[in-house]
């Protein structure tokens, strides 16, 4: 009973759906294609992830920990990232000491104090446009602003005010829309009633959020700075521009605050300077101190996923 | 006679309200900050971004190439790279986030989900410089040259490496906006007879295409901003001559101010070259802010509409 009229009409295509082939190609192919979609992401960072260890391996192998312990060196044989590292825990500890306080008032305010009118809603929709900034246009506010700052604190040191704290400052301001965003994120989790509750019993608000907000968001406030502080860990395009060295330097044994203002490098600006070097012992270099900051970082994602898991509660 | 007893005072403790007054004016102070940053970038770039503008030979803005150190600052070299990259980059995030997030969103079952979802996170934790120099020994010799006569550096290599940093990014944003599809438009679907495949295809992705866009544009918006992979995989350190050909070494916005700080003692007695790097930086930053704004009124659509 074929229909010589090339349209049909409901009722065949419904008869037709029903008998027709069980098994359709173009509804198999396509879950398959979107999962090798996820398949090829998964094969980049697995290619990406042991193309870095085989070059590393050379370098990790025959030196092991004396890689880690020493010092930059313009030879090849000899070089580390001790300094790197000193001066990426130096850049964090400012980053969390500035970023996370402020950070995380700005959350509260807004989120349990702000009325929703129109300068709560610009004030966030700023926020979420300084997410999007790039990193290397905060170096150029590091530059202009912090670096000045130095100076005019008299923080100046020996090299102009590019220092630590600069660079501090500097990917400080980068992370904190990213600290706020998260903080938010948490304390919205809580649910109103606990707020009510609080409220009803003639607590005052901070001591609402003081004493039964931030303790019940704290897992999630954690998480998100510890991945913050990786992300902080990470960066290196406005380094560059506050002045961390790409290229040799010796702090010998100079005071605390002598280092604090002197000259400093981070890990991922040295993988930037060793990757500009020519030689295949200097991408050895180069891999070797990829696989100790991945290595950094991953132990940091871990952290805030364990943190997460034990500690979030679901409401 | 009796006397009534006088109300009793509710207003609580002055030193508490004071407290409570001073916590609170202390909040607002930090969320201002935000505003602070904002103004001191919008500041400190305008500044020397009108020197360069106010002494700059006009001409040199429109010539054969970037070349800082000479006095050549032609915008369409470091514009037409920027663009160049930000395309390749998006022709391998486009693909691979939406797949990931359709799939994510719709067709993987929770245990898969705990399994597949890792992947884009860790992706999204690697840092830029560490997929530079992948893009530069890896996607380099095993993609590119083989595909192409291209050199060790090429704005192929970087545009690949700047989309696989993009892929996290765009999957995350795409997948949330499906998963705030509400599911009786699913059920609705299925209730017509359609299959899954069509469901995703003709309900949930057209309901969801907001956010899509939004999360594309972000990717386009991150893809214009990276750095590191630029300037390590893309060559033209120095500079750069116009170049549209993507297996030639070529010159972004962002790596040429890299390569501006990198030499800044150089650049000391080099005319304007400095101040450049804060022109490309507000050129930059105003880019990226308009994207940014596009994409949240697309993610403030999703939002109403559900």
């Amino acid at each position: 009973m074929v229909s010589r009229t090339k349209t049909l009409s409901a009722t065949d295509v419904v008869q037709q759906t029903l008998r027709g082939r069980r098994y359709d190609l173009r509804a198999a192919a396509f879950p398959t294609a979107l999962l090798a979609t996820l398949l090829i992401s998964l094969l980049f960072l697995a290619v990406l992830l042991i193309d870095i260890i085989t070059d590393a391996w050379s370098v990790l192998s025959t030196r092991g920990l004396d890689f880690v312990s020493s010092p930059l060196s313009l030879s090849a044989e000899s070089a580390g990232v001790w300094q790197g590292i000193v001066g990426s825990l130096m850049l964090a500890v400012v980053v969390a000491l500035f970023s996370f306080p402020i950070g995380i008032g700005a959350a509260i305010y807004l989120e349990e104090y702000a009325p929703d009118n129109r300068f709560t809603r610009f004030i966030n929709t700023n926020i979420r446009n300084l997410a999007g900034v790039p990193s290397i246009v905060y170096g150029l506010l590091g530059f202009t602003i912090f670096v000045g700052l130095m100076k005019l604190v008299g923080l100046e040191g020996g090299h102009a005010g590019k220092n630590v704290i600069a660079g501090g400052l500097t990917l400080a301001s980068l992370v904190l829309p990213i600290v706020i965003i998260t903080t938010a994120e948490a304390l919205r989790a809580v649910p109103d009633s606990i707020r009510e509750a609080g409220f009803a019993v003639g607590a005052t608000r901070w001591e609402v959020i003081r004493h039964h907000i931030i303790p019940s968001a704290a897992p999630g406030i954690l998480t998100g700075t510890v991945l913050t502080l990786a992300r902080a860990f990470g960066e290196t395009a406005p380094l560059l521009l506050v002045g961390a060295a790409t290229g040799f330097f010796s702090t010998g044994n100079a005071g605390f605050l002598q280092k604090l203002t002197g000259a400093y490098t981070a890990l991922p600006v040295t993988i930037f300077s060793w990757s500009r070097q020519p030689g295949a012992d200097f991408r050895a270099l180069t891999a070797a101190a990829i696989v100790v900051l991945l290595a950094v970082l991953l132990t940091a994602n871990a952290t805030a996923i364990i943190l997460r898991n034990r500690f979030e509660r679901k409401w | 006679m009796t006397s009534k007893p006088a109300p009793p005072d509710l207003s609580g403790s002055r030193p508490r309200l004071r407290r409570e007054r001073r916590v609170h004016r202390l909040f607002w102070a930090a969320a201002l900050t935000s505003i602070l940053i904002s103004i001191l970038i919008i500041g400190s770039l305008v500044g020397e971004a009108w020197n360069f503008i106010s002494t700059v030979n006009l001409s040199s803005l429109w010539t054969d190439g970037w070349f800082p150190r000479r006095g050549m600052f032609d915008l369409k070299t470091v514009i037409t790279g920027t663009l160049l990259i930000a395309g390749v980059a998006m022709i391998v995030a486009t693909p691979l986030g939406l797949g990931a997030a359709i799939y994510l969103s719709e067709y993987a079952n929770p245990r898969a989900r705990r399994l597949l979802k890792p992947i884009i996170e860790v992706l999204a934790g690697i840092p830029s410089v560490v997929l530079g120099y992948f893009a530069l020994t890896w996607i380099s010799p095993n993609i590119v040259q083989k595909i192409s006569n291209a050199g060790v550096f090429s704005m192929a290599a970087a545009g690949i490496g700047v989309g696989i940093l993009t892929v996290p990014l765009v999957a995350s944003v795409s997948e949330d906006a499906m998963r705030a599809v509400p599911h009786a438009l699913r059920e609705a679907s299925y209730a017509l007879g359609a299959k899954k495949h069509a469901t995703v295809t003709r309900v949930v992705f057209p309901a969801a295409i907001s956010g899509i866009a939004a999360s594309l544009i972000l990717g386009v918006s991150r893809a214009i901003g990276e750095t590191m992979v630029v300037a390590m995989a893309a060559g033209a350190v120095g500079g750069s001559l116009f170049e549209w050909n993507i297996f030639e070494p070529g010159q972004t916005m962002t790596a040429a101010m890299t390569s501006v700080a990198i030499g800044s003692d150089q650049v000391a007695g080099a005319g304007n070259a400095f101040q450049s790097m804060y022109f490309l930086g507000l050129l930059l930053f105003l880019m990226t802010l308009t994207l940014n704004l596009a994409s949240d009124r697309f993610v403030r659509r999703v939002r109403e509409k559900y």
